[in-house]
């Protein structure tokens, strides 16, 4: 099969669209198309941390069968949140076959998985599979003088043995904005909390914890934040609409990477489509 | 005990010997059940006997309708002639469907852990879990398609570990998908149109004044199939 | 009805313990995980205030908002010194209620235009936070 195994997630279908159709323009010109699982259901959003509970992993474990009985060793997934919980559960039930054999067990109508599948994320495949070489050579419209946030929120970078980079120091962002011939800003709240589910009955705590990222991204003079989870997206982007001050759009990162390929990113900020074309220009003031 | 002329039954957890061969419904009635709740059809179609079991020796709790389901030896049922699931209220027409109605009006969709348990209790083979997962997603013609041949028995909204009420949730994206999205039938309008407009009213007339007997042999006669005469 | 509610218990450490295969004994209270929570200023008792009680089974840790306010964002797992999962700790507390179905969130409550809003994404890792 040419391509790679790949997990939408619901919101992807859904309230973050433009993440998918970034996603599938930009793998598509890579040569590495994503290959939707024909089958899938949810995958939970969030990992229980429950040492009991089978029951809440059983989603992903599911979406593990389906991978599995494609044939493909591997799949990707492009929300963090959705990449996280699919890769925490991928850790435990490959390693524990008691758990996965009880699962297997539950789950008679299933074929049994075999506890193989590897999970990974968009970034990783960019930068392991890829690499930034290519990603470079492929780029028709230079990002250069664009102050690009990158912020990783939690899923990225924890826990350590499913993160794709350092929790505290992680950099592939960074490398991908730079490939894309734009500037990364480096900015203390990469990998601060956005505040996340606590957004359904505690906006208020939501709204405060984004603003400080957002907050964080305007004193590096970001001129847009990119991210890979929607709800990351949804929330940087309340705090700004609630608290008001100078916006800083934010975008998924499929989104800058298709804005520099010159293909479908779905809707951009002026930040970008409004960018001096001639090289030395700095673009700032925009 | 089984011979080839009788199964024994338990009914409520009381013994019956009936005879082989019959549904469940049947069977209870012959062991001397009245149905007041829990019998519609008789057919499949109305979902009103669901019925849970075991049988003899199996772990498993099975679903099935009383009205089709036959008896097996050692079979140990009840009837669930109720779920108790309140419909949300809405107005079809208000309703956006671009919008995702569904996990508005049924927001306990996003409780869903894909354990399958619905899909294993439903008697007609339908693919509940999917059409769950459907509307999470928004998906309202996925779920309206899938979940077609529902006849709300309730069975899965009775074992649903996340008290969720499916079939709500399934006739809400069929009624979605029915007003807002399906393709309008053009046969249907234009015919109706003809209605309108008198195009039939002239025949209509002429058999209103036939005779029985020529009425019938009017009917003998007409054509069922291009060709066939 | 029999209305449910969660009854003290002497043992919960062990509880806590068991539903989320952390030591809290491990702990030595360097402060690494107060330090680096977002949502630390908004708790009753601070992360290693929350571990500190559950070293000695103090049910007072039941009471405060602390592992509500939780956002599993593993800042202090990934901190800790000693390797604790604080959020599993927390989590462990949360099935407490749980899975009495003692809800921490109720969609029964909440407005069609308040769940219109949310994306769907958030509304799914809430019920699975905070409600059993």
């Amino acid at each position: 099969m040419k391509g790679i195994a790949y997990f939408p997630g619901c919101s992807l279908k859904d309230t973050a669209k433009d993440f998918e159709t970034s996603a599938r323009a930009v793998m598509e010109a890579l040569g590495l198309p994503l290959v939707e699982l024909e089958r899938w259901n949810c995958c939970g959003t969030v990992y229980s941390l429950a040492a009991d509970d089978l029951m809440h992993q059983l989603a992903s474990m599911r979406d593990l069968i389906r991978t599995q009985e494609m044939g493909e060793p591997e799949v990707v997934a492009a929300c963090a949140m959705c990449y996280n919980t699919l890769k925490r559960v991928s850790l435990r039930v490959n390693a524990d076959v008691e758990a996965r054999d009880k699962m297997n067990a539950f789950m008679n109508k299933e074929t049994d998985y075999e506890g193989s599948i590897e999970v990974r994320h968009l970034l990783e495949i960019l930068r392991d599979r890829i690499g930034w070489e290519r990603v470079s050579e492929r780029v028709t419209q230079p990002l250069d003088g664009l102050a690009v946030a990158p912020y990783y929120g939690c899923t990225l970078v924890r826990p350590r043995e499913a993160g794709i980079d350092d929790p505290d120091a992680p950099t592939v962002m960074r490398d991908l904005i730079e490939a894309l011939g734009a500037t990364a800003v480096p900015f203390p709240f990469a990998t601060e909390c956005c505040g996340s589910y606590q957004v359904v009955d505690r906006r208020d705590l939501v709204i405060e914890r984004s603003d400080r990222v957002v907050r964080s991204a305007r004193r590096a003079h970001a001129q847009v934040i990119v991210t890979s989870c929607p709800l990351c997206q949804h929330n940087l982007e309340q705090a700004q609409q609630e608290l008001g001050g100078e916006t800083i759009p934010v975008l998924y990162f499929t989104q800058l990477v298709a804005a520099a390929f010159g293909v479908e990113a779905g809707e951009l900020p002026a930040a970008i489509t409004a960018r001096p074309a001639a090289a030395g220009e700095t673009g700032r003031g925009n | 005990m089984e011979d080839n002329k009788s199964v024994q039954l338990f009914i409520m957890g009381k013994a019956y010997q009936v005879p082989a061969g019959l549904t469940i419904m049947d069977a209870m009635e012959y062991a001397g059940y009245r149905f007041v709740r829990g019998a519609g059809c008789r057919s499949g179609f109305c979902g009103a006997c669901a019925t849970v079991y075991r049988k003899a020796g199996e772990y498993r709790l099975e679903f099935a309708l009383a009205c089709q389901e036959m008896v097996e030896d050692g079979m140990y049922l009840t009837q669930l002639p109720f779920t108790p699931a309140p419909r949300s209220e809405y107005a079809l027409e208000t309703l956006d469907p671009r919008e995702n109605v569904l996990l508005q009006y049924y927001p306990e969709v996003a409780r869903c852990v894909s354990c399958n348990t619905c899909t294993k209790s439903c008697p007609q083979d339908i693919e509940v879990m999917d059409y769950i997962q459907a509307a999470l997603r928004g998906d309202v013609a996925k779920t309206a398609e899938l979940s077609f041949d529902c006849i709300q028995c309730g069975l899965c909204t009775m074992r649903c570990p996340a008290d969720i009420k499916h079939y709500h949730v399934a006739q809400l994206a069929r009624r979605l998908y029915g007003r807002y999205q399906s393709p309008v039938p053009e046969h249907l309008t234009d015919r109706l149109e003809e209605i309108a407009a008198g195009t039939f009213d002239g025949e209509i007339e002429e058999m209103m004044a036939m005779s029985l007997d020529d009425l019938k042999r009017r009917y003998a006669k007409r054509t069922i199939e291009e060709g066939s005469e | 009805m029999v209305r449910k509610r969660l009854e003290r218990m002497e043992n919960l450490r062990e509880k806590v313990e068991e539903l989320s295969g952390q030591n809290v004994y491990a702990c030595y209270q360097c402060g690494m995980c107060s330090s680096g929570c977002p949502l630390a200023e908004e708790m009753d008792l601070l992360p290693n205030q929350v571990i500190r009680a559950l070293q000695f089974d103090d049910w007072t840790v039941m009471e405060a908002n602390a592992m509500w306010v939780c956002a599993s964002c593993l800042a202090c797992e990934v901190r800790c010194p000693k390797g604790i999962d604080l959020a599993a700790l927390m989590e462990g507390m949360r099935q407490l209620y749980l899975r009495k179905t003692l809800d921490h969130v109720s969609i029964d409550g909440m407005s069609r235009e308040e769940i219109a809003a949310l994306p769907q994404i958030a509304l799914v890792a809430s019920l699975r936070k905070k409600t059993g």
